[in-house]
């Protein structure tokens, strides 16, 4: 499993928290106005009946104090209390970091800018932040509509092309937490899960570092003949890999793709054997993905290819 | 017209005259064998369209097992993601549009006459033509399975994934076209329902000794009238743009992806009400009856009826909560759908008023009414949590809200839907359903479904989100969703039992009911091809209680209209307010051109979606020339002036103007229309004020003084028809000639009109497919343009109805009905030309 948490109920961030301090308020509240109207219907089936209902005014008493009075009250109360509580959630704190996301059919591409000024760094299906700094994220859509969805760290904001969304996100404790497309998508609205992983922030300031660097160069026989068939398989076509290839689009970028938790939106590793298997059976493993088969390289260049991909940390 | 009787004697006195019965009978006479397909009368339609809307909830279910079934085990391969796609997505479409509404409007076909003490519903012919086209339509929509080319976009549709570049098979055109006809089903049975509701009640039911079914489809078909519109355009737009590459809702051209999502949910929000209310307004009707006493807080629960509906429509935006909205706007919206549990609260805690008052008797109906209680309170109070907008941010599209909606749409609907059926049956052949296995049905049922999408709610919360087609092994999601599909197993084997227990009570044979549940109410007397022998004068809100021997004295003979005056079909059309009796309705019998208009209306649609032009067109003309024929048997000048329908009462045989119902049909079609065309109107604002300029870069608006001719002319034509209308309508010749003259200098200053504002804009450079603001001026246009169409054929339609001096002062609906519709074509095309040509002006 890419497995981490994912539960509304196990929020790892402030606004999460705030959010599910709601729903177990909710909950509750909700559990409690349940039981006094089935105790009121087992009342009424079997309960002192007609003699306590003995007229209209009885009867009218009932519907307006349970059908109006005692919503109106429990509603409105609820109403300022959710009111308070969600001006908080949306009141952003010191934002620091910007984000930008793009969700595509069927990944999500992520830039962030060089500290140092160089080009953007892009990656795909990840994010990385530290904790306890808000970090906001610029949300749009290449194509259809998706969701970003982190429940462990906020709620959810749909993905609209044509639009930009802002969503600000804050972790109190380092982790790995899963983020989901929430708003169909097509084929494989399923396979679109992406990671929050968040560290301390000086960790945080290494990662970043190390994602501005262009790609590493291949030691090793094995990754050099990868890095061979590459070019020769004309990945660059779709994906960027700074510092070997030019400016590609259409595919995530692969400069540090070895540095990265899972491939594809899926529960594949990134490690060589990952990587050999999601190259020569992708339409197996997501069938209508936008990346073709490579079923036809033989096994030395796959595990050359899976060998180069693999150390690109 | 006289009513006042003196109290206490009944409208006609004994013996009957020999023959009356008879006549009677033999107008009414149901068509024998295969040519049943042809009968009109709503107890044959009622019976077909609950039929054909029950086998719909079954196909839907089985599809929805097959979900299921994919879903019971992590990592599935049951099912391909592609083919999965399909199957949800038809899942909901059908149980929405095929399944859900069509029930509930196929019960008020049934049961509302009977319940309003009238013979048949107004427009008998129309529900028979909504009917057929519902299901011919629905089935070639539903067979797209089998082929694995149904859409798959959803049962929202939400472009650009159903635009033509993401979704390019004919999937979504499927239901673009497939479902948007069926959506004009709706909208006939609304007019029938609300010109039955107000013009055909029993003498004496004062609005407020209405069944309260009677003002829950009240409001509800108001709903249909106001809502569908919206759907009806949307989908006008979307298959445009497929089609035509119209870009509405492509951003890269000037369209918004939000637009399709304000249209689709102002219909869709009131369309769970649509649902609903006529299931709360049949539980109204149930619990007295079964708790035995009157029901209590019945002006309280039409409030409650009417304030639903009224609030529906400004709740759609809390579908798109996470789509971007203001805050502000969000806010209200959520505080508006907090408010809207309020007046369903006051339903219920009036339901349960009634039942505290009385002593509910424990039958296979109240078995699904306790159901219902429980498991739409819960569905309920999950609506009021995802109302709370950081609650609604997290859970949105996840399975908590697929909880949610199947709580309160299968608590809210589908059982008190089961408890209608068990409590009614009899009305139908006199044969009850089988209480013992109605324990078991329910017992099933019940705990089926909460083992089914009570733990959904569990699923949705640890981050499971909607329409995906399988999930990861230990997530912690594997035991809820096999509870889930269990549960749904053990829901779908009650739904069988109760199937064949439906066959096997349907097929027996009929007898005469003995108001097995001591009803109340109207529809209780003894019933048969031609309704009640008498139309009853009643006196309060539960006749049968309060009048022990109405049922004896209706089938005496002794209220009103006994027997039938014209030798056809009749009924009485009563005051809206206080029931007072006004004239006889003279229904139309039984006829297959309804039944052929509705195939060739559902074959036109359906084969336009392949594509096969020329054999659509030709089906198309088929149901245009049954319809005309039909229309032209309308409308004709009654054989006698006046009729006696009680000891010296005399009524007028059919009404004109705006006394006569089929005026006040042709304006809600007029609202209809009109609602379409605001559709289109916001939509030209929405995506005009999403743009840098208006026009855009490239774009030009039409000459200003062209258009003020065209729409002087339109306003020159109008004034022609008020004319018309204005004629005195006689015999002779030469007056003939001019009337119809008028009518062709009408048509004729309207066609140059719609000529001249087409060249406008065409000298303009209109290019729809360019940009989004083209596109929808484009679409304003074509509206009007489809009007113009329309308003020939109606022109000559009338034309000929003058000439063969049909139309005379006590037949002159044609005209009246085409002047009212020819106003308020002109009225759009004033707005809409003010609306294209202003706007820039005042955005600037």
């Amino acid at each position: 499993m890419t497995g981490n948490v994912a539960s509304v109920l196990q929020p790892a961030g402030p606004t999460s928290t705030l959010i599910a301090e709601l729903s177990w308020v909710l909950i509750a509240g909700s559990a409690v106005v349940f039981l006094i109207v089935m105790a009121v219907l087992a009342w009424a089936l079997v309960g002192n009946t007609g003699r306590a209902l003995r007229g209209p005014r009885q009867s009218m008493a009932l519907i307006v104090g349970g059908g109006v009075a005692f919503p109106a009250i429990v509603l409105s109360a609820l109403l300022v209390y959710t009111t308070i509580r969600t001006t908080a959630a949306t009141k952003p704190g010191v934002t620091g970091t910007i984000v930008n996301v793009n969700g595509h059919m069927w990944w999500w591409q992520v830039r962030y800018r060089d500290p140092a000024g160089g080009p953007d760094i892009a990656l795909a299906n990840e994010i990385h932040m530290p904790t306890n700094r808000v970090v906001t994220i610029g949300l749009t859509s290449a194509d259809v509509i998706h969701s970003f969805w982190v429940p462990a760290l906020a709620g959810k904001v749909d993905t609209v092309p044509g639009r930009v969304y802002q969503l600000h996100l804050e972790a109190t404790a380092p982790g790995v937490y899963r983020g989901e497309c929430a708003e169909f998508c097509g084929v494989q609205h399923t396979r679109m899960a992406f990671h929050v992983v968040v560290h301390e922030p000086a960790e945080y300031e290494r990662w970043l570092t190390a994602q501005s660097m262009p790609a590493p160069i291949p030691t090793g026989a094995e990754a050099s003949a990868g890095q061979a068939v590459f070019v020769r398989e004309r990945c660059a076509a779709c994906h960027t890999i700074r510092g070997l290839t030019g400016q590609a689009e259409a595919g995530p970028d692969l400069t540090h793709v070895g540095s990265r938790l899972f491939l594809a939106g899926g529960d594949t590793r990134t490690d060589a054997a990952g990587f050999a298997r999601w190259v020569a059976n992708t339409q197996h493993i997501k069938p209508g993905a936008l990346m073709p088969e490579y079923q036809r390289l033989d096994a030395a260049s796959l595990g050359a290819l899976a060998a180069f991909l693999a150390q690109l940390k | 017209m006289t009513p006042a009787k003196s109290a206490g004697a009944l409208p006609n006195s004994l013996p009957r005259p020999d023959g009356e019965l008879a006549a009677l009978e033999r107008a009414w006479q149901p068509p024998r064998g295969w040519r049943l397909l042809s009968a009109v009368n709503n107890t044959r339609i009622g019976v077909f369209y609950i039929g054909t809307s029950l086998l719909f909830f079954v196909l839907a279910g089985v599809l929805g097992l097959l979900i299921r079934a994919q879903l019971a085990l992590p990592e599935n391969h049951l099912l391909s993601p592609a083919f999965y796609n399909q199957v949800f997505t038809m899942h909901g479409t059908v149980m929405m549009f095929l399944f859900a509404v069509p029930i509930v409007e196929a019960i008020a076909v049934y049961l509302l006459p009977a319940m309003l003490g009238a013979r048949d519903l107004p427009f008998p012919r129309l529900s028979a033509y909504a009917f057929w086209a519902y299901a011919a339509g629905g089935l070639a929509f539903f067979c797209t399975i089998f082929f694995a080319a149904s859409p798959d976009g959803g049962w929202f549709m939400y472009p650009p994934l159903t635009s033509g570049e993401y979704s390019p098979g004919i999937g979504a055109d499927w239901w673009l076209l497939g479902i948007g006809f069926i959506e004009i089903s709706a909208i006939a049975g609304a007019i029938e329902l609300i010109i039955g509701i107000l013009f055909t009640r029993a003498p004496g039911m004062t609005l407020g000794r209405m069944p309260i079914f009677a003002w829950a489809m009240l409001v509800v078909a108001a709903m249909i009238v106001l809502a569908f519109p919206a759907v009806i355009a949307g989908t006008t737009l979307l298959e445009l743009e497929r089609a035509f590459g119209w870009p509405f809702f492509n951003p890269r051209l000037g369209g918004d992806p939000l637009l399709w999502q304000h249209l689709f949910w102002f219909f869709g929000h009131p369309d769970v009400y649509i649902i609903f209310l006529p299931a709360a307004g049949l539980v109204s009707m149930m619990v007295p009856t079964l708790a035995r006493t009157p029901i209590v807080g019945y002006r309280a629960i039409v409030l409650g009826l009417v304030t639903v509906g009224f609030f529906s429509f400004a709740l759609w935006a809390h579908h798109m909560f996470t789509a971007g909205l203001g805050t502000l706007a969000a806010m209200f919206v959520s505080a508006a759908s907090l408010a809207v549990a309020l007046p369903t609260a006051m339903q219920v805690f009036a339901w349960l008023a009634t039942l505290a008052r009385g002593r509910l008797r424990i039958t296979g109906a109240s078995l699904f009414l306790l159901g219902f209680f429980f498991i739409f309170v819960f569905g309920g109070l999950t609506g009021v949590m995802v109302a709370v907008l950081p609650f609604d941010w997290q859970v949105h599209d996840t399975y908590f809200i697929v909880a949610h909606l199947h709580y309160v749409l299968i608590g809210g609907m589908v059982f008190p839907v089961f408890a209608a059926l068990y409590h009614w049956m009899p009305v139908v052949n006199g044969q009850g359903l089988s209480e013992a296995w109605a324990k078991w049905i329910f017992g099933l049922m019940f705990a089926g479904f909460n083992l089914a999408f009570f733990p959904m709610h569990i699923s949705g919360l640890l981050g499971m989100p909607r329409r995906v087609h399988t999930y990861d092994a230990g997530t912690g999601l594997e035991i809820w969703n096999l509870a889930s599909s269990v549960g749904a197993a053990v829901l779908a084997a009650g739904v069988v039992l109760f199937l064949i227990d439906a066959v096997r009570t349907w097929s027996r044979r009929p007898i005469e009911h003995a108001n097995p549940w001591n009803g109340g109410t109207l529809e209780w007397l003894p019933a048969h091809d031609y309704g009640v022998r008498s139309i009853p004068q009643i006196a309060s809100r539960d006749p049968l209680w309060e009048q022990p021997s109405l049922a004896a004295e209706v089938e005496a003979g002794r209220h009103w209209l006994p027997g039938t005056v014209t030798g056809g079909r009749e009924t009485l059309v009563t005051s809206p307010r206080r029931a007072l009796p006004m004239h006889l309705l003279v229904l139309t019998g039984d006829s297959w051109l309804p039944f052929g208009a509705g195939l060739g209306t559902a074959a036109f649609f359906l084969l336009l979606t392949v594509k096969m032009m020329g054999i659509a067109t030709l089906f198309g003309v088929i149901a245009l020339a049954a319809m005309l024929r039909w229309l032209w048997q309308t409308d004709r000048p009654p054989r006698q002036a006046t009729a006696e329908v009680a000891d010296g009462v005399f009524l007028d045989v059919g009404a004109a103007g705006t006394r006569s119902h089929s005026w006040w049909a042709t304006l809600i079609l007029v609202v209809v229309d009109l609602t379409i065309f605001a559709s289109f109107v916001f939509a030209h604002l929405h995506v005009s004020m999403r743009g840098d300029s208006c026009p855009p870069v490239g774009a030009r608006l039409a000459n200003d003084e062209a258009i003020v001719v065209s729409a002087a002319l339109w306003i020159a034509s109008s004034t022609l028809v008020w004319l018309a209308s204005r004629w005195r309508l006689g015999d002779a010749g030469r007056q003939r000639v001019l009337h119809a003259l008028v009518i062709v200098g009408a048509l004729a200053l309207g066609l140059g009109a719609a000529t001249i504002e087409w060249g406008a804009h065409a000298a303009a450079g209109l290019a729809p497919a360019r940009d989004g603001w083209s596109a929808t001026v484009a679409m304003l246009v074509a509206w009007q343009l489809f009007h113009a169409v329309v308003l020939a054929l109606m022109a000559a339609f009338l034309v000929a109805r003058i000439s063969s001096g049909l139309l005379g002062p006590r037949s002159r609906a044609t005209l009246d009905n085409v002047a009212l519709f020819w106003h308020a074509s002109v009225l759009q095309v004033l707005i809409g030309c003010g609306v294209v040509q202003l706007l820039p002006r005042l955005l600037t």
